[in-house]
């Protein structure tokens, strides 16, 4: 028998998805499918020094012997690697110096988005946040430039960064995720594109957060960034990541790789708000989220912290990481994970403690409505030198109706005997006695859907830099509902 | 008039808990159901709000000449009408001053009104508060979670307070007070009574009929109002116990 608060759980639930539209931008492709040609090719279209064809051609090579991991809790229908365009980027008729001069139908997209880089660029000086936008493959421009490199702050795309900065790009790329750490790793460095690239010099604190927004936009196209970020010693940076994309029929595939290194004393708190296209209500379409995440806390006392909302994409692949090296170093990870629909995630996050005293904290909390699945997955490694290390994870798990799933899958593997380890986890549903609660006051049920979800995620919701706690706030309202948009 | 119930039959999973009942609350009034456990009193309270679970199955609900069998539960509360639970719900993360202000500016959006500047939004909070004698961490705190007894029904009296309504149905607010407890909550709701609203006090004993003076009170036994009269009506309630009811209706 179905209830009444299952009916209005299924009515609430089956939101669509607002950022589905497509730019009319002129854009210049590369052949479609992927072989070394493919590798040269974009190398050659970004100019890249022979460092970088060698890299892309070893993690290509490699990439071929290695064949699709499906141990996650997910089902993928087979990827065509030959039908991607693995390489796609705006016509761009000329260098940019300033935002006059970038295309206005970008500009319009990005305002739609809600991210105006006119009114980025206008609180410069004031605590303001600086954009990096990447459409498809290319970056497109990077806001505040100037103001960071006063701090002797690098915020580039990754292309200028190889342009530019090549020996750091040399020193740091692929020392957190080397080419051969995973399939999807490996594809990504032989064909990523483009990305952000953040250097914090010793001893600075950066002053305003640093973001990049990332878009697909044309069709069959894949996406394949790359992120590196280093904070020196005593460094501290605050990193936010956005990604949106059209709604389209088919499958398309996003790879990405997030680097993060932190030396001595440093900090790096990375955020992110996952919003690509979901896929419609009966499953069709929606983008492959296959990412690597991992930081390295180097140095003593450095800290790393995830933060992240994922309430976008049909398949969600995700595991942002942290390799506790340094003693005392800190790893965190904040994780709301909203599935709806047909949606499918596996996503948690591993915590390697390797030096001593070293402290992690995982709280994740799940959300599953429709007919998706969500799981969490994450690994906990204190290893035998790790003494007196610390971890405490929470996950749990929420459902909204009664077709779709939870599943947790802690691993915790512990080789000494001074290290404490606490899991705590709990499964709970929207019941029928809250919504009736919140209607009686006046309170839709809408509205009172979004209500009990933002309240069951507000321990990561407040993790977040405010200018992201707004949107995460709409959005995991949004993606629940039914008739916004 | 405010409120008009005719032969209100109604059910839950086909088993039938009220068996025409008549009820008719006039505006500026104060009334008291009253009757042993199970015999209907909260299940009259949850059809007047509209919960879902229950089917109506014969008579009529006019509120304030609406038929109220075609509005939703929310229109029902944007209309003025207030239910004060007698277990409110817990909503953990979700402030009770985050739960109001969403509460408040629905309402104003359905009454065509903009939403409140958060400034007069605190400051009508602050009025209501010192109104019900609650501290002022209370509002800061998760919905009800980890609240005591007491505390929990001196939340839905300021809710109250802060919405308004034009019929407030209070679903024995008065169980698990002490009385410390009891005279906040009464107060409040005699500080609340004004010419053009209504209560209707759903209530086990006589007790809270000391602070909250009814005009009328009605005896709901299996399913129907059996018995009507003054206040004094209640006191012969409880000197003589609901036996004398069932003996009568025997």
């Amino acid at each position: 028998m179905e209830s009444p608060s299952n009916k209005i759980l299924d009515e609430v639930t089956q939101g669509d998805y607002k950022y589905g539209f497509v730019t009319d931008i002129e854009t210049e492709f590369a052949p479609i499918g992927l072989s070394e040609d493919t590798v040269r090719y974009i190398s050659q279209k970004k100019n890249e020094p022979e460092f970088m064809l060698q890299f892309r051609l070893k993690a290509y090579r490699h990439w071929l012997t290695m064949s699709q991991p499906h141990w996650a809790h997910l089902n993928i229908e087979p990827i065509k690697f030959q039908d991607i365009i693995f390489y796609a980027a705006p016509k761009k008729k000329q260098e940019l110096s300033s935002l006059d001069e970038v295309d206005p139908e970008l500009l319009a997209t990005f305002n739609k988005l809600g991210i105006s880089l006119d009114e980025q660029k206008k609180l410069a000086g004031v605590a303001g946040v600086a954009v990096d936008a990447v459409i498809d493959s290319v970056s497109v421009k990077t806001t505040f430039s100037e103001t960071l490199s006063k701090h002797g702050i690098i915020f580039c795309s990754f292309s200028e960064a190889v342009q530019n900065h090549p020996d750091l790009v040399k020193q740091y790329m692929g020392s957190v995720v080397p080419y051969t750490d995973n399939y999807f790793a490996a594809l990504n460095s032989a064909v990523f594109s483009d990305g952000s690239f953040c250097f914090i010099p010793k001893g600075v604190r950066c002053p305003m957060e640093l973001s990049t927004y990332f878009r697909i936009n044309a069709a069959n196209t894949g996406q394949f960034e790359r992120t590196l970020i280093v904070a020196e010693e005593g460094a501290y940076v605050s990193y936010m990541e956005g990604c949106t994309a059209p709604q389209r029929d088919e499958n398309q595939l996003h790879a990405a790789i997030v680097e993060i290194v932190a030396m001595k004393d440093a900090e790096v708190k990375y955020s992110t708000v996952q919003n690509w296209y979901p896929g419609d209500k009966n499953g069709l379409g929606g983008i492959y989220n296959f990412v690597t995440k991992r930081g390295i806390c180097k140095g003593n006392n450095s800290k790393i912290s995830w933060t992240q909302v994922e309430t976008g994409s049909s398949i969600t692949w995700k595991y942002p990481s942290c390799i506790l090296l340094g003693d005392h170093s800190v790893g965190e990870f904040y994780s709301v994970a909203v599935t709806n629909n047909h949606q499918q995630a596996d996503t948690g996050t591993k915590m390697m403690h390797l030096g001593k005293n070293t402290r992690s904290t995982i709280i994740s909390k799940g959300i599953s409505a429709g007919k998706s699945n969500n799981s969490y997955r994450g690994l906990v490694r204190i290893s035998k030198n790790a003494v007196n290390s610390r971890n405490y994870s929470q996950c749990d798990s929420l459902l909204l109706g009664a077709k779709c799933g939870a599943h947790t899958w802690p691993y915790i593997q512990v080789d000494n005997k001074s290290s404490i380890v606490e899991h705590e986890a709990t499964t709970s549903k929207i019941s029928e006695d809250q919504l009736f609660y919140c209607q009686q006051r006046g309170i839709s049920a809408e509205s009172a859907i979004g209500l009990i979800v933002n309240g069951y995620a507000k321990e990561v919701l407040k993790q977040l830099p405010m200018e992201f706690a707004v949107e995460a706030q709409k959005l995991l309202s949004i993606s629940l509902e039914g008739s916004v948009g | 008039m405010l409120l008009q119930i005719k032969n209100l039959h109604a059910s839950i999973n086909g088993k039938e808990i009220l068996r025409g009942v008549n009820l008719e609350v006039n505006k500026g009034e104060v009334h008291a159901i009253m009757g042993p456990n199970g015999t209907g009193k909260s299940t009259l309270a949850s059809v007047i709000a509209g919960r879902e679970v229950f089917d109506v199955t014969a008579g009529e609900i006019r509120y304030n000449g609406k038929d109220l069998q075609k509005l939703s539960i929310e229109d029902r509360a944007r209309e003025g009408i207030f239910l004060g639970f007698q277990y409110p719900v817990e909503i953990p993360g979700v402030s009770i001053t985050n739960f109001m202000r969403t509460a408040v500016n629905e309402i104003r959006k359905f009454k065509g009104l903009d939403p409140l500047p958060g400034g007069e939004f605190l400051r009508l909070m602050e009025e209501k508060k010192r109104l019900v004698e609650i501290t002022s961490n209370l509002t800061n705190r998760s919905v009800n979670e980890g609240f005591s007894g007491g505390e929990k029904k001196k939340n839905e009296i300021f809710q109250m307070a802060m919405l308004e309504p034009m019929l407030a149905i209070l679903d024995e607010t008065d169980s698990g007070l002490d009385i410390d407890a009891l005279r906040i909550v009464a107060n409040g709701v005699n500080k609340l009574r004004r010419p053009d609203n209504a209560f209707v006090v759903i209530t086990h004993y006589q007790r809270l009929l000391d602070y909250i003076i009814p005009d009328f009170v009605h005896v709901l036994f299996e399913g129907k109002i059996v018995k009507s009269g003054g206040k004094e009506l209640a006191l012969e309630l409880e000197e003589k116990g609901y036996d004398w009811i069932k003996k009568e209706q025997g």
